[in-house]
């Protein structure tokens, strides 16, 4: 397979390179090899793609409840969280098995959410209600529900554990969440429509995407304040169809990767500068993305053309499409032993 | 899941009267009701709602009439998000509504509601209800049409200090005819009703016609009276029976004999126009761009679906709200000014960011193509460019307009 994706590159200047890499997958045959998986939410299917990323190959197809949408891996990957936006509830899937084993009260219409770094609290977006819920995955119990604006969606907890932010669509607002209190600290007004919130590894900057106002902002943690702006252009591409929406960080901290929806372009930014450096082309409206284990390559999910791209970050170009169900829109990748090798 | 569309369907008149009547007093309460828990706001913005009640007559097809308060909930529904993201920012939004059949009685009431710091004003009245209201206020008002489709309104009368969230009868009829390009179905057969309406519809077909080169092959007038519930197999096929077209398009806008022209023409065509293939500004098959999410909210609020005069409400005080948020004032002036500058976007659900025509104060924005159970284009159609914006291909453009309505905001 790994032959396949390479003779699909059409020009002679990769000879080398290949030479090289169709060597390596020779050498890789000779083990015992478990490569890294993909788990992908198809919205309008309800059901997970699983992709082996060996062999870039959709292996199952698993049922899950209705309309499923964020989805995120425990912190030890043993287990998956699913938003299962129309059945109201957050399913737990047992990565081992492929098993739901339970479901967390999520309060209504669950769209995307994020786990904080001690593995229980999970913060959830309410779309319909306005509201954040944090629910004790271990207990089930509900610990708080919090106020925000209107359609809550993106959510995100800082690595240092100590802010929980939420982004509402309608009211264009971050909210600030300290997760210590579980009380509203503060809201920042951002562009039309923010969709999602990633935080830089050192806990200190926070990307937030505006899928109508077309930037990306970028605020400083500690006042709350936007310290960049940055907006998109890309030739032949019509400014109103440049939607940002997944946010990517590498954990280099070189580059910002942002899924630019209908513009089917992925845009590269470079952290130190915040300018953009690269777009890349992907599938039709793109959604959201991951890493896989060593940062090697990002997919991306394009929700019109159901299918995942995959980039391969070093030539920073789309290798690969894997076909998938309807509207994919959630992606994470669980790393494998043998990646670790 | 079930949907409750018709409401009032099967309500006789009196009890439709009658309802409309306890609707009418519940809506005085509202207001004082929110009044009593927005003192703790630093801006307080107080919005009017007017509609005037049309009889538009009896109709052959009356199984889905719009619903009483058509245009109301979108201003209920925006009011609330509005009032939730205004929390954040210790803002509140304060709903007047009034509606009646005369249009005297509203021209009065809007000029107390002015006396009584009123300056912003959602309406959903026809077009000389429109004029007369935009001439009797002061300049310090801002008034958002939500109503009146009306091509005058944009192109040669251009009523002062007054924007359209309500898309014109030319955007709703050249999101069509790019269609009809698009497909290459250009010969058609034009049937129209006796109203002034349809009439208006019909002229906007003809100019959409011209534009894009399309072929009028055969007109012809509706004047028939019979009961085509029972005969419309009999009729329909010889009043069709013309040179031969591509697509039949109906101008019936109240709905009264168009349902009947489907699958009962002489030749084997489709049905475009006020009925089969319909442009519209909202509906509820539209679901994209995050689209789910506000049927969905105003169907838990109002237990039917969201119509385009709801959507156009929804949108006029989603602009005032809007351009509140970003300046923080609830100052008419500054409101005005901000809707008028570079800076102003709309999140509407429709894929892109909208704003307002700068002659004549139209909402730009993409035109769904649907038929009742599904959405099935949405125009601008790819391949019809303009130098400004694809959206301006619909309706009147700067040169096509002789309003110059926000250089006076």
């Amino acid at each position: 397979m790994k032959t396949n994706m390479i003779s699909g590159m059409q020009s002679s200047r990769f000879f080398p390179r290949r030479l090289a890499l169709s060597m390596a997958s020779l050498l890789l045959v000779t083990q015992p090899l478990l490569a890294d998986v993909a788990y992908v939410s198809n919205e309008k299917d309800d059901t997970l793609s699983v992709i082996d990323l060996d062999t870039y190959e959709v292996t199952a197809t698993l049922d899950v409840g209705q309309r499923p949408r964020g989805i995120i891996l425990s912190k030890d990957q043993s287990k998956l969280y699913i938003c299962a936006s129309d059945s109201d509830t957050v399913q737990v899937m047992d990565l081992a098995t492929h098993r739901i084993i339970k479901e967390l009260p999520s309060g209504e219409d669950p769209e995307q959410f994020a786990l904080h770094p001690n593995n229980r609290h999970l913060y959830i977006s309410n779309e319909d209600d306005a509201l954040a819920t944090v629910v004790d995955t271990e207990t089930n119990e509900v610990l708080a529900q919090i106020d925000v604006g209107v359609e809550p969606e993106g959510m995100a907890v800082s690595p240092d554990g100590k802010i929980a932010v939420n982004t509402s669509e309608t009211t264009n607002m971050v909210h600030w969440i300290d997760t210590e209190s579980m009380q509203l600290v503060d809201n920042t007004l951002v562009d039309q429509r923010p969709r999602h919130a990633e935080f830089s590894k050192d806990s200190k900057v926070l990307w937030v995407s505006s899928e109508i106002g077309a930037t990306v902002s970028v605020i400083d943690v500690a006042t709350r304040q936007i310290s960049h702006k940055i907006d998109f252009k890309i030739r032949g591409v019509h400014p109103d169809k440049v939607q940002p929406v997944g946010i990517k960080l590498s954990d280099d901290g070189q580059y910002a990767f942002v899924a630019l929806g209908p513009a089917n372009h992925v845009a590269v930014i470079d952290t130190a500068t915040y300018e953009v450096i690269d777009y890349i082309l992907v599938g039709r409206r793109v959604w959201h993305m991951a890493f896989n284990a060593d940062q090697s390559l990002l997919l991306t999910t394009n929700g019109i053309s159901g299918d995942v791209s995959i980039i391969d970050i070093a030539k920073m170009k789309a290798i690969k499409t894997v076909k998938v169900g309807r509207y994919p829109w959630g992606v994470v990748v669980k790393t494998t032993e043998a990646k670790t090798k | 899941m079930t949907y409750k569309i018709s409401l009032t369907a099967h309500y006789t008149k009196q009890k439709r009267r009658a309802l409309c009547r306890a609707w009418l007093s519940m809506l005085l309460a509202v207001p004082a009701m929110l009044l009593s828990t927005v003192i703790l706001a630093d801006v307080t913005t107080k919005i009017g709602y007017l509609a005037q009640e049309i009889d538009t007559g009896p109709v052959l097809s009356n199984i889905l009439p719009e619903p009483e308060d058509a245009g109301l909930r979108g201003v209920d529904l925006a009011i609330n998000d509005s009032n939730t993201t205004g929390k954040f920012l210790k803002q509140s939004f304060v709903l007047d509504a009034f509606s009646d059949e005369n249009s005297e009685r509203i021209i009065e009431r809007a000029q107390h509601m002015y006396q009584e710091g009123i300056h912003s004003f959602v309406v959903n009245l026809p077009a000389s209800t429109l004029n007369t209201l935009s001439n009797s206020l002061p300049n310090d008002v801002l008034i958002l049409n939500a109503g009146a489709k009306d091509d005058q309104l944009r192109q040669t009368n251009c009523p002062k200090n007054t924007l359209h969230t309500i898309p014109s009868r030319a955007m709703l009829t050249d999101a069509l005819g790019q269609w009809l390009k698009a497909r290459r179905l250009t010969d058609l057969l034009l049937i129209t009703g006796p109203t002034d309406d349809d009439q208006a519809y019909t002229a906007a077909i003809k100019r959409a016609a011209n534009r894009y080169g399309l072929k009028i092959v055969a007109e012809k007038a509706w004047d028939f009276d019979t009961d085509l519930r029972r005969t419309a197999q009999r009729e329909m096929p010889l009043f069709t029976q013309t040179k031969e077209y591509d697509i039949v398009v109906v101008a019936d806008e109240r709905g009264d004999f168009g349902e009947y022209v489907l699958y009962n023409t002489w030749y084997p065509r489709p049905v475009v126009g006020t009925q089969g293939l319909t442009p519209v500004t909202w509906h509820r098959v539209v679901e994209q761009w995050g689209a789910a999410q506000l049927q969905k909210r105003f169907e838990k609020l109002t237990g039917r679906w969201m119509g385009e005069k709801d959507y156009a409400a929804w949108a006029a005080v989603r602009t005032i709200a809007e351009a509140v948020t970003r300046t923080n004032s609830e100052d008419v002036q500054v409101l005005k000014s901000y809707i008028a500058s570079d800076a102003f976007e709309l999140a509407g659900f429709k894929g892109r960011k909208l704003n307002f025509r700068s002659w004549n104060g139209q909402l730009r924005q993409p035109i769904a193509l649907i038929h009742p159970r599904s959405l099935v284009s949405q125009s601008p159609q790819e391949g019809f460019l303009h130098p400004v914006s694809e959206l301006d291909t619909l309706g009147f453009d700067k040169p096509e307009s002789q309003c110059r309505v926000l250089e006076r905001f």
